[in-house]
């Protein structure tokens, strides 16, 4: 498989076998009476990187986190630091903070003293202490918030005082539980660039918590898919979305059209698939899932799909079918459409030029090609 | 012309409409604040009026045992000239024997102790009860406030009981050999401590839970997150963040175990000196009701001030918002 780039240049430790782990995960469980919450875990993080845990509720990411800080212990397997085994250490004596969802400031403190909790904890001189809050202040501009308490501020305002506190002590690594989620959808977008850039200026290492799958793909250099405290896969955003390693990865990440089928002819370079009513799909070097006869899923991202009313010369790949649904959405049309067989498919397309008239309507025959390369087969 | 008419005609109704809803409005505010004003004239403020009245009075052999008695059987003119016999003549008579000033000195320092010792075992208790699981919370507060079941006077009795040198106290001390002698406990300041102690502890111990339970967990997870081991993050978080329900549980203990009667009365003996009890003496058994009335009336007046202070500190937590 072709690997894809990272959303930064040149840095890809994952793909260095010299590279050292910064954290790792090995083997770990974590129990909560009956109920696994993280099941055999391993997982290694890198200096520097923005790695995203992104998962439905429940899925275990939160406790993965809190582990980290130390709020939980594992009960089993171990977690390492930078060479060090965390087992006993207690949150107060671990190189980390974090941001907490609910912010967690103290109510009965100014911004300045959240911000300069943990400094005087550390027994810094007083007026290193100032310089730091002044920076601090100064990197989330909040300089003239300063003496307020938290309930003066505004939830957007609220979460820099979060964030500001959380790096202050300049942790070896940063955790975010959830960052965003307390932010409307526009301060949010604006805050993803602010995370990103100010995880560049401070050179930290960054874990967040987020089970939005777009502020995972936006930030992080590396996503960890989980589902009932196990990791689905572990890749760039972009490897996840073009290449997810599994159905539910698929289906979880971005909209997916599945077309499930079984292996009909295997070649060196291309792979023959019937589909269940015995439409015949020709896939580009189809992996480790496309062995012969093997019941297989064929996974399709609308956006690789196209719609036309007459079959197109070329295609290698096209079923006909009928104009279901239409959503003009703007930037880009969705299209649904009923194929003969039954299977309802979605495919978008990109309105480059201005749309005056439709192109294709409600109830018109229409047909669906896509190239050999354009999806995945994935194991069913 | 004719339309003109008209439209004045409609529009008066509709200027009229909302004046008198206001006026109704106004009306139906001010009779609900008049309710608990009233209750608060006939309950509180006649009474004290009449009781201030007594403590100028002069104390009398007659009935009712104080004089003037300020009545209409001479007449208006009468009732007027019953205010010249009026006078502050009891409050200097306070000034003059210690035995007052010493019995408001020790009720309140009494009281204080009394209060530290309650906040001491009841923030533990409340502490307790606010980390527990949610399931279990309820039946916890439930035992906190169950003893209200049971008579006040009767659970002081039972303290004799146990506190007396024959009681169940020192003859489990004196079976286990801890002691080869009865403590004396019982009919000293040590009994009334453990009086009040026990009788208020209660209302020390909901206010504290209430704020406590309130008290988002993630802030302790937060500052042990920043460095902060758990006792400091205790003293530094925890604590601070619950001063209102410490405010509050302490006016709670200290305002009536000033004036308390029936503790300092059957577990103090008749050693220890307080307001409570001088009071009950002076009316009960001296029937100087002039003089009892100006010892209740000073109570009053010294009460106040931490009332006036609880308040206020109830004004600024409304102002913070939480």
């Amino acid at each position: 498989m072709k690997s894809l780039g990272s959303i930064r240049r040149d840095f890809a430790p994952w793909n260095d076998p010299n590279a050292k782990p910064y954290i790792q995960f090995d083997n770990v469980t974590k129990k909560f009476g009956d109920f696994t919450a993280v099941n055999n875990l391993s997982l290694t993080i890198f200096e520097r990187e923005f790695f995203a845990l992104l998962g439905a509720s429940g899925c275990g990411k939160s406790t993965l986190l809190r582990m980290l800080a130390g709020f939980e212990e594992p009960t089993s397997g171990r977690i390492l630091l930078d060479g060090q085994d965390l087992r006993g250490i207690p949150p107060y004596r671990r190189p980390v903070n974090m941001m907490f969802q609910s912010y967690a400031l103290f109510p009965h403190m100014t911004v300045e003293n959240n911000i300069a909790f943990g400094l005087k904890q550390e027994g810094m001189p007083k007026p290193d202490i100032e310089k730091r809050v002044a920076e601090m202040l100064k990197l989330v501009k909040l300089e003239q918030f300063a003496k307020r308490k938290p309930h003066q501020l505004s939830g957007g305002q609220r979460q820099r005082v979060a964030l500001a506190r959380s790096v202050a002590k300049r942790p070896k690594v940063l955790l975010l539980d959830e960052p965003l989620g307390a932010l409307d959808k526009k301060l949010r977008e604006e805050t993803q660039f602010e995370l990103m850039d100010l995880q560049q200026e401070l050179g930290l290492t960054f874990v967040v918590v987020t089970h939005d799958q777009e502020e995972a793909m936006t930030m992080a250099d590396r996503i960890a898919i989980m589902d009932k405290g196990e990791v689905m896969q572990v890749a760039t955003p972009a490897e996840v979305y073009e290449a997810p390693a599994s159905r539910f990865v698929a289906h979880f990440v971005g909209n997916v059209n599945m077309f499930e089928g079984k292996v009909a002819e295997r070649s060196a370079n291309t792979t023959r698939i019937t589909g269940a009513s015995g439409a015949q799909i020709v896939v580009e070097n189809g992996g480790a899932a496309a062995a012969p006869n093997a019941d297989i899923v064929f996974a399709i991202r609308p956006e690789k799909i196209k719609v036309s009313s007459k079959k197109p010369a070329d295609a290698v790949n096209a079923l006909e079918g009928e104009v279901y649904d239409v959503a003009y959405l703007g930037d880009m049309t969705v299209y649904h459409i009923r194929l003969d067989d039954g299977q309802i498919v979605r495919a978008s397309a990109l309105n480059a030029a201005r749309v005056t008239e439709d192109p294709l309507t409600w109830n018109d025959r229409a047909w669906v090609s896509f190239r050999p390369d354009a999806g995945v087969v994935l194991a069913r | 012309m004719s339309n003109i008419a008209v439209t004045d005609a409609a529009a008066l109704p509709t200027a009229a409409k909302p004046f008198l809803t206001r006026l109704g409005a106004g009306f139906v505010n001010r009779l609900v604040i008049i309710v608990p004003y009233l209750w608060l004239l006939f309950f509180f403020l006649i009474p004290f009026v009449i009781v201030f009245k007594i403590s100028l009075s002069q104390t009398a052999i007659a009935m009712p045992p104080y004089t003037p008695v300020l009545d209409f059987s001479d007449g208006v003119s009468g009732f007027f000239a019953g205010f010249r016999d009026l006078n502050f003549d009891n409050y200097v008579w306070l000034t003059q024997d210690a035995l007052y000033f010493k019995a408001y000195v020790t009720s309140v320092i009494i009281a204080a102790i009394s209060t530290v010792l309650t906040l001491i075992v009841g923030y533990p208790i409340a502490y307790g009860m606010a980390r527990a699981p949610a399931t279990i919370r309820p039946t916890l507060l439930m035992l906190v406030i169950l003893p209200f079941w049971t008579s006040f006077l009767i659970r002081v009795y039972a303290w004799i009981g146990i506190l007396k040198p024959e009681g169940l106290l020192n003859q489990l001390l004196l079976s286990l050999h801890i002691i080869n002698q009865p403590l004396v406990i019982l009919n000293t300041y040590t009994a009334i401590f453990i009086g009040i102690v026990y009788s208020y502890l209660p209302f020390m111990v909901l206010p504290l839970y209430s704020s406590l339970e309130k008290m988002d967990y993630s802030l302790i997870e937060a500052a042990k997150d920043l460095g902060c081991p758990p006792t400091a993050a205790f003293w530094k978080i925890t604590f601070p963040l619950s001063l209102p329900g410490v405010i509050a549980g302490c006016l709670l203990v200290f305002i009536p175990a000033v004036g308390e009667f029936v503790i300092p009365d059957l577990l103090g003996g008749s050693q220890t000196l307080m307001i409570g009890k001088t009071l009950w003496n002076e009316f009960f058994a001296n029937r100087d009701w002039p003089v009892s009335s100006a010892v209740a009336v000073i109570l009053l007046l010294l009460l106040t001030v931490p009332i006036m202070l609880f308040q206020q500190a109830q004004a600024r937590s409304q102002e913070q918002g939480k």
